[in-house]
């Protein structure tokens, strides 16, 4: 049996700000000295190359943490059981993969 | 204050001055004093910072990219393979435009190994998006350090600046160094708070995929903060002397004015070479000195301005670009095209892996100078 | 400008020398700038230091082949193979060795001007015990014989020198320079 850890309910707070809003680069002066997201994150939504998206099973689930801790992105919130965020996930199955349980399946995102 | 200290520990005193908060090194071989300073200095809480020692140059100075990008001042240092080994992230911290400051003992690169001066190190990275200073003595590495974070974190600038010291003849030479007392270093070079930095109250995504479309762009930025450092480095070098009495530039011109023959030098050679410019000015040759100072942005306006006059430009390089000529020769030669000066020049290649550059070797080149084919190099002191 | 060249062998602390009485110099309020020959050193083998006093600020960078004051901290070196002391030395420059010997008994005294000046550094750090009997540390207590004959730092300079460069024993070592500017000839 693997051993069951008590995951922190964290979520990441979306509200988006009024500056937060997305900036588009025309002109060399608009453009930041860096490669650095003008807006925020929150509006810079990352998952638009995602072909199959992955699905927690809670009732599979035993709260591992494994796809928390092994999501590159990160697009798992460490709840209980994970949830995963769709606007950042980008469909790598990494998360799928290392769920020792098999709780977590593919679904096209295509159809 | 005024002490005696050698070229490694000017530096550590000029990264402690500058009020570093992070310092990230490895410690083992080509590293030098400068950082085994540090960590005491931080472990004796004379200077509030952390320590961080890492298993490799390309670790260190990746450490300092992640505190940089949090928002604080980083120092590091390396020389030689250290500093070639870092060569992917010295790109990285250019172009994520974090004003680290990096000091860079000069020496050989091998095989065979040297532990020498030689500028090959540094002249290699030259094209990774770093400003470079070449100091002459102890007091210019302290000073160098403290105005390279004033330069580098301007808005305008926010590009990493590398100051290089000479192995041994700065790095293990004692010399009188003046000290600038914190508070007074404070106000010249007030705290770091930059615009970008990491902050998970407003997330943002640094250094991502960057298109055709941008790409280009985040180079041309860099190119305009190149143009504004240019101004900045002697804006800043004036504002350091009006207030600590040291007045610092790009280039610095020694009697050049009714000379014929310039000698165009970096780093100790430029001392000794200001020497025996009085030397053979005794015996009646009109010899002058322009030390290039600051070799990124390459400060050609002042070259072709002190050079006009020139009959002769004689270029001292202790460095090789392999299968061309001295690195400072071929963009001398490139600012004197530009200006539509057609003057003799001579690319001197001497001082390599440590080999000493006395008066006599300087009165030896210029002689050769006065005796050889123009627009050629010459290896000095090669064993025929 | 006064350049001194200091030969001795490593291990015997002819670097610390150069670096004292730079710093000797520099209490005095001169210029100064010491360093060792930069080689690849093992105990025993010839070593070099070099220090310059100004009272200008010192350009050059390089090593001193024309001394006007040499220092020898250990006599064997003298006509040793490979070893030519006397290289470069000026006209009339003062040569400092360890010695017991009179000055007289070194055949350049005398010639082209040289000043030869000579001390038992090595009995005088015998009796302040610096370092073991069979390997007596000379380097502090030279550089008092150095003051003497040179005029160009003070003793009481030099004294503050060792204790802000030694780490330990530094009443006895500056109690050994002071010896050797007292017994120089
Ligand atoms: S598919 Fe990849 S990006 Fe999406 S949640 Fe799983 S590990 Fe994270
Ligand atoms: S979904 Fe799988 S990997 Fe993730 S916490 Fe549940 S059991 Fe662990």
């Amino acid at each position: 049996m693997l051993l069951q850890l008590k995951l922190p309910s964290i979520r990441l707070n979306k509200e988006i700000s009024v500056e937060e809003k997305k900036i588009e680069l025309n002109k060399v002066d608009e453009f930041p000295p860096m490669p650095v997201s003008l807006g925020s994150m929150r509006v810079n939504k990352t998952s638009s190359w995602r072909n199959f998206r992955p699905i927690i099973d809670g009732e599979k689930c035993i709260g591992c943490g494994i796809c928390w801790k092994f999501c590159p992105e990160p697009a798992i919130f460490p709840t209980n059981p994970p949830e995963v965020d769709y606007d950042y996930c980008k469909g790598c199955g990494i998360c799928i993969a290392n769920c020792p349980v098999d709780a977590i399946t593919r679904q096209d995102e295509t159809k | 204050m005024k002490t005696v200290m050698n070229g490694d520990f000017a530096a550590s005193y000029g990264a402690m001055t500058s009020d570093v908060k992070f310092v990230a090194a490895y410690p083992i071989t080509p590293q030098t004093l400068i950082v085994e300073k540090l960590s005491e200095l931080v472990a004796d809480g004379e200077l509030d910072a952390s320590f961080v020692k890492v298993e490799s140059e390309h670790s260190a100075m990746a450490a300092c990219i992640g505190a940089q990008a949090a928002g604080i001042r980083t120092f590091t240092a390396t020389s030689s393979q250290g500093l070639l080994l870092m060569c992917e992230v010295l790109h990285w911290a250019a172009r994520a435009r974090l004003p680290i400051v990096l000091a860079n003992v000069n020496r050989a690169v091998a095989p065979g190994w040297s532990i020498w001066a030689d500028a090959q190190d540094s002249i290699s990275q030259r094209d990774t998006g770093w400003m470079q200073v070449y100091a002459e003595n102890n007091q210019d590495v302290y000073d160098s350090i403290l105005m390279a974070y004033k330069i580098a974190e301007d808005n305008d600038v926010l590009l990493p600046m590398m100051v290089n010291l000479d192995a041994f003849f700065l790095s293990h030479t004692s010399e009188v160094v003046d000290l600038i007392d914190n508070d007074k270093a404070k106000e010249f070079l007030p705290a770091y708070d930059p615009e970008y930095k990491l902050d998970p109250k407003n997330p943002r995504a640094f250094g991502a995929l960057t298109s055709p479309e941008h790409y280009f762009e985040f180079t041309y930025k860099m190119f305009e903060a190149m143009e504004v450092a240019k101004k900045k480095i002697t804006q800043v070098g004036k504002e350091f002397g009006d207030i600590f009495g040291r007045y610092y530039d790009m280039t610095e011109s020694y009697k050049i004015d009714d000379a014929e023959t310039v000698l165009v030098t970096f780093g100790t050679i430029a001392g000794t070479a200001k020497e025996s410019v009085d030397r053979l000015r005794k015996e009646g040759k009109k010899v002058g000195n322009l030390k290039i100072r600051v070799f990124r942005p390459f400060p050609a306006e002042q070259i072709i301005d002190a050079l006009k006059n020139a009959k002769r430009v004689v270029v001292i390089d202790r460095d090789y670009s392999y299968g061309n000529e001295g690195a400072f020769y071929t963009e001398i030669k490139g600012a004197l095209y530009d200006a539509n000066l057609r003057i003799d020049t001579y690319g001197m290649i001497a001082g390599l892996g440590g080999r000493d550059v006395s008066t006599t070797v300087i009165k030896e080149i210029v002689e050769k100078a006065e005796t050889s084919e123009p627009n050629k190099t010459y290896f000095i002191g090669v064993k025929k | 400008m006064i350049e001194i060249r200091l030969h001795g062998r490593g291990g015997q602390g002819a670097v610390k020398a150069a670096e004292i009485l730079a710093r000797a110099a520099f209490y005095d309020g001169k210029v100064v700038q010491s360093f060792p020959f930069f080689g690849v050193e093992r105990r025993g083998a010839p070593v070099q230091a070099f220090t310059r006093i100004s009272d200008d600020v010192i350009r050059i960078h390089s090593y001193i082949y024309e001394p006007d004051v040499l220092v020898v901290l250990d006599p064997t070196l003298i006509g040793a193979e490979g070893v030519n002391i006397l290289d470069g030395l000026q006209e009339n420059g003062k040569v400092v060795i360890n010695s017991s010997k009179k000055p007289e008994d070194f055949d350049f005294h005398g010639k082209n001007g040289i000043k030869v000046f000579t001390v038992d550094a090595t009995k005088i750090a015998i009796e302040h015990k610096l370092g073991s009997a069979s390997a007596p540390i000379v380097n502090t207590a030279i550089v008092g014989a150095i003051a003497k004959v040179t005029g160009l730092v003070t003793i009481g300079s030099v004294k503050k020198a060792i204790f802000d460069t030694i780490p330990r024993y530094q009443e006895k070592n500056a109690a050994a320079a002071e010896a050797t500017f007292n017994q120089v000839k």
